[in-house]
Parts: C-alpha cells; structure tokens; sequence
C-alpha cells in the first residue's frame, strides 16, 4: 500500500536532476565582461564585429577568458574589474572614434561565470531585481493628449495643402481644443471641401456645424484613429528611449510599455541618475515654423498684443521672434541629424535629413516663401525656444536642409544629437523613480538570504527533533521546495527582488505546514492504534484534502496580489504563487517517494520513527476512535 | 516528543463569550486608532520622495536638516534608519513639475554642508502613482476577499464562510490597528504581507472547519458546543506547531532581514499570532452563534409514513 510504481519515483527523480541542474548557475556567480552592441538599427553585430573585438584586444595587450556572440552583442569576459575597464576604453576609442556620433554601445557587464554547457541548457542564473543589482527605475506617463494635439496641428497643416491642391477657397483653418474648424464664405465651397477631404483623410469625422451667419466645417478624429495615434506615440516613444538610452551605454536596459500610456525604463548598473534622468527627460519636439515679419507686428505683439494666429518665441540668444502658431512640419518628419560645417562659410552646421512626405512639404514651403525667414523651434516640456531662423534663399528640394548660423561647435553637436535621438511623439513624465546603490543591492541579497538560511535551519532542527524520520522527509521535501522554486524562477528568468526573496522565506514557512499536517494525521492514526503501514497510507490520503484547501486559499491572495499589485508586491506575489504550487509537489508527492522508499518495502512494519506518540489513557479506556 | 498531551477535549466553548467580548474590544480598539491616529502611509502611497545616504561615520542629522533647510527645503523629515550611519530623508510631493529632481537637489545640498553622504536609494512617486497604488491595493483586498468567500461558499456552507471571512477581517483590521497605534510605516510590502496573512489564516479556520464537519458526521451523541471543543483539541497540536514554524522563520526575517523587510515581517508577527486566535477563538464561537447543528451536515433519511422513531416499518 505505500509503494510507488516506478514511474513516480522516476519523475520524482527527474524533477529533483533538473531542479539541481537550473539551480546550479547561481552558485557560479559572475564574471566581469565588456559588451559591444549596435546602436544604431543600420548597424549590424556579427562575426566581423567579433573578429574585430578580438583583434582590437590582442593589439591592446588584454587577455579575456572567452568571447561570444548572441542577439545583444560581442560579450567580452574578462579576469577582473581592472582589465574590464581597459578593455572598455581601448573597445570605445576602436569603435567610436567620433564620440559625438557613437555608432556601438560600449558597456560593462557582469556574465554569469557558469559553465558553457549550463548555458546552452539555457540555464541562466535568477534574473536579480534593480534592488538587488543596483540601478534606476522609471516610470514615465506618457501625454496622450499632447499626442493627439500634435497630430491635430500637423492635420490641419495637410487639411490647408488638401484645400490648396484642389482649389478650395476656405477662410481659415484652425484647432480649436480637440478639433479643427475650417471656416467657409458660401455652401458650395463646403461641400466640395467636405468631399476633398472626406477622400484624403480617412481619420476625420466631418460635421457641418453653421455658426450664426458662418459656414463652419469640424473635423474631430475617430475613435479608432485616437487609439492608433496613442498607441503609434507610445511606440515611438519607447523607439525613441532605445535610442536615447543606447548613448548612456547600458549592457542590459529594459524599456517596456506598461499599461495604456506608460513606460518602465530600467538601467541596471546606472548610478548617474542625474544623467539618465537628463536623457530620458528631454521631450524637445522639434518643429518648422513661418516667422512674422511683416512691419509692427513684432511691437504689437511686444506689448501684449499678437496678430491672430502668432505668437513671440526667443531666439537662442534672446532676441524675440514672431512666429505663426501653423506648424509647417514636425520633428515626426526628420529621418537623421548630423554636425557638420557649411560648405562655403566654413561655419558650424547642422544637417537635416528629412523623410519623403516631410521632403514635399519643406520642398512647397520654401518655394512659396523665398526670402521669408523659418523658425526652427525645439519645444522642450511646454517652453519653445527657436533654435535659428534662417531666411529661405530659395527652393530646397531632395529633403537635405541645413541650418547654419550662430552656432558653436559645440551647439550644433548638441542640437544633432538632440534632433536625431528622435523627438518624442509625445511628452512625457517621470511619475516614479527608484535608484539603488550597487552595496545596497547587495546587503539586500545578504539580508535576505540570511533570513532564508537561518529560518530553514532553525525549522529543519525542530522537525527532525519532533518528528525524527518523518521529520527528515519533511526537511528533505522542504530543501527539494526550495530548489524547484530556484530552478524555476531561473527557467522562466522571472525577477527576482528582496520582497521576493522575503517571499521565498515566507513560502517555505507556510510550505512545512502541508507536511505538519502529514505527520500530525499519521501519527492520530497511530494512536488510533491502526498499523504503522495502514497509518502512513491513511494519514497522507486524508492530509491531501486539507493541504489542497490551505493552498488555495492562499493562492487566491497570491493571484489577488499578482493581478493588482505593482512594483516590489508584484515580485512579491510572482514568487509566493510559484512556491505555493511547488510545494504542493514536494510535501506530498516528494516526501511521500521517500516514506515510500524508506517503509514501504518492510512487510511487517511495527514502528516508525515519527517522534514519540503519547496516548491517553482515557481514549483507550473508551476506546471511541478520534476524529 | 509531544508537546500536546491532551487528556479530554478542551472546553474552548464554555469561554466563547469571553473570547468574542476580547475580540470586539480589540477590534473596536484597532478602528479606534485607525480612525483617529490614520496610518502612516509610506511615500509610495503619498507620493513624494524617500532618499536613503550613508555616511561613512555616524550622521549629524541637525547638520542635515540644517543643509536642507538653508536650501529651500520645508516640510521634511530626517531620520536614522537601521544605523547611526544610515540616514533616511523624506520629503513630501510639491506642485512644481521638477519635483522628480528633488533627489538630485538634496543630494547637491547635502555635498556642500553635510559631506561624505553616499547615496544608497532613491524612491520617488508621482502623486498620480501613489492614489493608484492605494486603490489597487484595496482592489486587491477586496477580491481577496471576496474570493475566499466564495471558495468557502463552495466548499462549506454559508455559516462557516461568513464566520471565517469575519475572523480573518478582524485579523486585517487589528493588524492595521496596531499599524496605526504605533505609527508604523505602512507600505506596499507591509500590504503584501496583511493579504499573505489573510490566505493564510483563512486555511487555518478551513482546517477546524473541516474537522467540525468530519467530527459532526462520524460521532453522535455530542452537542454543538462540544463538537466544536473536540475539533479545535484534535487540531490544536497541528495549529501551533505549523503557526509557530512559520514564524521561526518570520522571526528570522525580523532579525536578518534588515530594515527593508522589518515591518513586512512584523504584519506578519501580528498576523500569524491572531490568526491562530482568530481562527481557533473567534471563527468557532461565530459558527456556533450563527447556529451550525448536525442536521446540516448529516443527510436525512428519508421519512416513511407511520414509522418509528428507528425508521421501522412495521
């Protein structure tokens, strides 16, 4: 009765291997390394890039204990902090040997010091949390109405050419909040408006709405169309922070879209916050304006009275411009960004390279405006600055613009920069932040740990004392708990971080609860006085419906956890539900192989070694069986 | 060994008033205290910012305070955390948009006044955050609740799932109590740990349940009060030495674990010490009130026209 086929104690078995197996990597811990990535989506890593690490390493003198290429980069692993940092130098001077125009990622990082045939099981060591490693989090909310608003004002810009090309007369064209209003002399026009752009722009809803003596069109954007544009602008927001982030040169970022309108951004390792904050912060948008030049209107606006539809921005240097509120073209439009000097004046320039649809509007723009000045803006969080405003000397077509002027080297390096990380579709905000000192993550790792170790042993010395055998089983199922729960969050590489780790703790002290109630039952039934044999099969058959309802009860609050918790709860929950239904596995039927194994062969079993059963005296004179 | 050597079965039930007057007095203690003291809700609820230095001897906190005052700083709070070394600023949410820059301010500040200060964290939490936090950790609450509900509804009848929901809320409430008298910092990992507790508890009152219902269908000839006392005796060995597992190695948390995990492992303290009362003293004497017998559990034969009282027909 209390035998096992073979199979279960081959499952058994097989669960304990693979459990040590993918618990193995994170006894190794882990070695310093180089990394070398692409930073540009044009810039391909494969073994040419490989072949040069090594090359450029062996010229330098540095010796390395193994290179590799995987789907991130060239991964250099070397002997000590020392030599890594040399070999990050020497690797960042090779590949960027223009710092203001990086095309590779050069960062450290720690590869784990495992053996190759560990990592080609794909057994990783535990993917440690910011709290354990050290490193930033951010949160950033994303203005999904400053999206839509961006793409009404680059709407409304079309809508104009639209009416333009197809000889519609319209008396003006403006957003108004969330829509835009296209004001009309007669009836006729506004039907053939209403039909041109009812063809062009599919997006729109087109509503007559006449205002008094007016003929008004609004155009509002369709439900459908607001979702694509949020979700396009939280796209290229997270595009964007790729980018950004690459010149920080982080070996392992994580940057994912959470929620509707929200992005996590981790950089594991990064102890500069200002700087990282600095990056990620800057939402300057980029964007082509008409200047005001006409006589007065400057003055007008000076003293507090703008012409319709202008408004005063500064110059870089100070100087106040009026500049129109239509926008000609945004930052969305430009495809690249480089320094560089003016062909003929030898000045710092900026060269814009701007994408086809961008190219025929800039090309429209300057034809019809020759000796008109543009304003550049950058918006940065609400506040434009015009960054030059150059006079159109005559039609630019082909999409290549330069803007010269005013600049320092410096400067136009700067504005690069900031023009070609890509400007953000949309503004964001940093609404949460978490920075963990590199000693921090690691006390955290010690503290933890500690409570685990010393909590496991003080219940391991209790059990065995008071149940003796069964008390071993039971620490034995426990320790097997502990191992499946490790290998199984290094499997799934699911984060681990202190409040997972208080987790872990936690679970393995609820965990010895199943086999409490195992041993309790049997040793009830002993003193029922049934056969030691007849026991055991009966105590762990009864246990199992308590144990199964005990688990989950509580797996409720875990899942509860996991689906409304955030931040360290969630890390908390991952591995609380994990331990919960590992340790149904290793109380019953673990501890239940090794009973097995230990009593089951004896035919004629008298006693078992379950600590010492005290009967009453009373419940055997009356000899009623107790419940 | 045995630590339980129980000749006859514990007459809980006799005491069962007493049981339930201490458990109202301190529950209508702990909405007392929560009422009129709050909680000491933590930056991630409140929003604003949590900076924890380490000095490399013990901290001057005047000087601190000092150096933050003299910057612009007002409204707060300079603390040793863990160690004399360790120093823990907080300071509340602000209108200004550049309040997520406030990490790096006090740190400029701090290295012109109060050097040597190494930064060990920075948390902060956007206001919008923070109300999010605290709705989805009530949402989380509620559906903890309202899960084991209906898993005891299913598994039990109605009596023992309304008695056992009410002794784990209580469980709840008297931890946030004691949160809330002693103004301890309540978090995110502090939730974790009350709706861990509440699982678990709850797996406690199934377990007596349990035995209630198996002691109701096998022995006769026991009254209600009784039936309860013998289910709580045979359990009670099981109870505390589970109960008192687990909290070795909460105890462990509480004294390794350092700061970061000390209050989620004191929630837990309170949470198991009560749970284990709360479960064995209050769920039981509720079932009772609520009015459980033996009719409900054994089903009832089937009543022939002109039997006896032993079902004969003759």
């Amino acid at each position: 009765m209390n035998r096992y086929p073979l199979w279960k104690y081959i499952i058994v078995a097989v669960a304990l291997v693979l459990g040590f197996v993918y618990t193995l990597p994170n006894f190794y811990g882990e070695s310093p390394a180089v990394q070398v990535s692409s930073a540009k989506a044009t810039i391909k890593v494969d073994p040419r890039t490989l072949a040069r690490v090594e090359e450029t390493l062996k010229t330098a003198g540095i010796t390395h204990d193994g290179i590799q290429l995987d789907t991130v980069g060239v991964k250099v692993r070397l002997t000590d902090p020392n030599t890594q940092l040399k070999a990050k130098d020497i690797l960042e001077k090779t590949f960027n040997p223009d710092a203001a125009d990086p095309q590779y990622v050069v960062a450290l990082n720690l590869l784990t010091a495992s053996p190759r045939w560990l990592t080609s099981l794909h057994a990783l060591p535990m993917y440690l949390g910011l709290d354990l490693r050290g490193g930033v989090h951010f949160l950033l909310q994303v203005d999904m109405k400053g999206a839509l608003t961006k793409r009404l004002d680059s709407l409304s810009a079309d809508l104009r050419t639209v009416l333009r090309d197809k000889n519609v007369r319209h008396a003006g064209v403006n957003r108004e909040g969330e829509r835009i209003v296209i004001k009309f002399r007669d009836s006729d026009t506004l039907a053939k408006a209403k039909n041109a752009i009812a063809d062009n722009q599919p997006d729109l809803i087109l509503t007559e709405q006449p205002d008094g003596s007016e003929f008004r069109l609004v155009a509002t954007l369709k439900p459908e169309a607001q979702k694509k544009i949020g979700e396009f602008a939280l796209k290229q927001n997270i595009t964007t922070l790729h980018n950004r982030i690459n010149e920080l040169g982080v070996a392992e970022p994580v940057i994912q879209q959470q929620g509707a309108d929200r992005i996590v951004v981790q950089l594991p390792g990064v102890q500069d916050t200002a700087k990282a904050k600095d990056i990620l912060g800057r939402t300057a948008t980029l964007e082509i304006r008409m200047v005001d030049d006409s006589p007065g209107a400057l003055e007008a606006a000076l003293a507090g009275n703008p012409p319709f539809g202008t408004e005063v921005y500064n110059e870089r240097g100070g100087q106040p411009l009026l500049v129109k509120k239509q926008v000609v073209l945004t930052g969305d439009r430009l495809t690249d960004a480089q320094p560089g000097f003016d062909n003929q004046t030898q000045e710092p320039a900026v060269h814009l390279t701007l994408d086809s649809a961008g190219a025929r509007i800039f090309k429209d723009i300057t034809r019809d405006n020759v000796g008109k000045r543009m304003a550049i803006l950058l918006i940065e969080k609400g506040k434009g600055e015009v960054v030059t405003a150059p006079v159109i000397r005559s039609e630019i077509g082909g999409g290549r613009v330069q803007i010269s002027g005013r600049m320092t080297t410096t400067e136009a390096n700067d504005t690069a920069l900031l023009l070609r990380a890509g400007s953000l579709a949309a503004p964001m905000d940093i609404i949460e932040e978490r920075t963990i000192g590199p000693s921090l993550g690691a006390e955290n790792i010690k503290k933890g740990f500690d409570s685990t170790l010393w909590g496991f042993a003080a219940i391991a010395v209790f059990m065995i004392l008071y149940y003796q055998m069964f008390g071993l089983v039971s620490v034995i199922a426990l320790a097997s708990n502990l191992l499946f729960l490790i290998a199984l969050l290094s499997l799934l590489q699911a984060t681990l971080t202190l409040p997972g780790i208080a987790a872990i703790a936690l679970t393995l002290g609820m965990a010895i609860d199943a086999n409490v109630l195992i041993n309790e039952r049997v040793r009830e039934e002993l003193r029922a006085g049934m056969p030691p044999q007849a026991a055991i099969s009966e105590g762990y058959e009864r246990a199992f419906g308590t144990i199964l309802d005990s688990n989950i009860t509580t797996l409720i609050a875990g899942l509860a956890l996991l689906v409304f918790g955030s931040g360290p709860i969630r890390g908390f929950a991952v591995v609380h539900c994990l331990g919960i239904l590992t340790s149904i596995f290793s109380s019953v039927v673990v501890s239940r192989a090794l009973i097995n194994l230990i009593y089951g062969r004896q035919k004629k079993l008298t006693k078992v070694s379950i600590g010492q059963i005290w009967k009453p005296a009373a419940a055997a004179v009356n000899g009623k069986k107790q419940g | 060994m045995e630590f339980f050597r129980i000749k006859n079965d514990i007459p809980f039930m006799r005491h069962a008033l007493v049981f339930n007057i201490i458990s109202l007095v301190t529950f209508l203690l702990a909405v007392f205290f929560l009422l009129t003291k709050g909680l000491h809700l933590s930056v991630e609820f409140t929003g604003g910012t949590l900076i924890e230095v380490k000095y490399e001897q013990a901290a001057d906190l005047e000087k601190i305070r000092g150096s933050l005052g003299k910057n612009g700083f007002n409204d707060f709070s300079v603390q040793n955390f863990g160690s004399s070394q360790d120093v823990l600023i907080r300071l509340p949410l602000r209108g200004e948009q550049n309040s997520a820059q406030q990490g790096e301010r006090v740190m400029a500040a701090l290295s012109v006044d109060a050097p040597g200060a190494a930064l060990q964290r920075v948390e902060y939490v956007g206001p919008q955050v923070g109300r999010e936090l605290a709705e989805n950790g009530a949402m989380a609450l509620l559906v903890v609740i309202v899960g084991i509900m209906i898993y005891l509804a299913f598994r039990f009848e109605w009596r023992f799932s309304v008695s056992a929901i009410i002794a784990n809320l209580h469980d709840v409430v008297i931890i946030l109590g004691f949160f809330a008298f002693f103004q301890w910092e309540f978090s995110l990992s502090v939730l974790a740990a009350v709706l861990a507790v509440l699982g678990y508890s709850v797996n406690e009152s199934v377990v007596v349940f349990d035995r209630v219902r198996e002691t109701f269908k096998k022995v006769r000839g026991l009254t209600t009060p009784q039936v309860l006392d013998r289910a709580i005796t045979s359990t009670i060995s099981r109870t505390i030495i589970t109960h008192g597992s687990t909290q070795i190695m909460v105890l462990s948390m509480l004294i390794f674990g350092g700061e970061t995990l000390y209050y989620f492992s004191l929630a837990l303290t309170i949470g198991i010490c009560f749970g284990i009362y709360s479960s064995v003293l209050v769920a039981s004497p509720l079932v009772m009130w609520l009015g459980v017998s033996r009719e409900q559990f054994v089903t009832k034969p089937k009543v022939i026209e002109g039997a006896n009282e032993d079902g004969a027909v003759v």
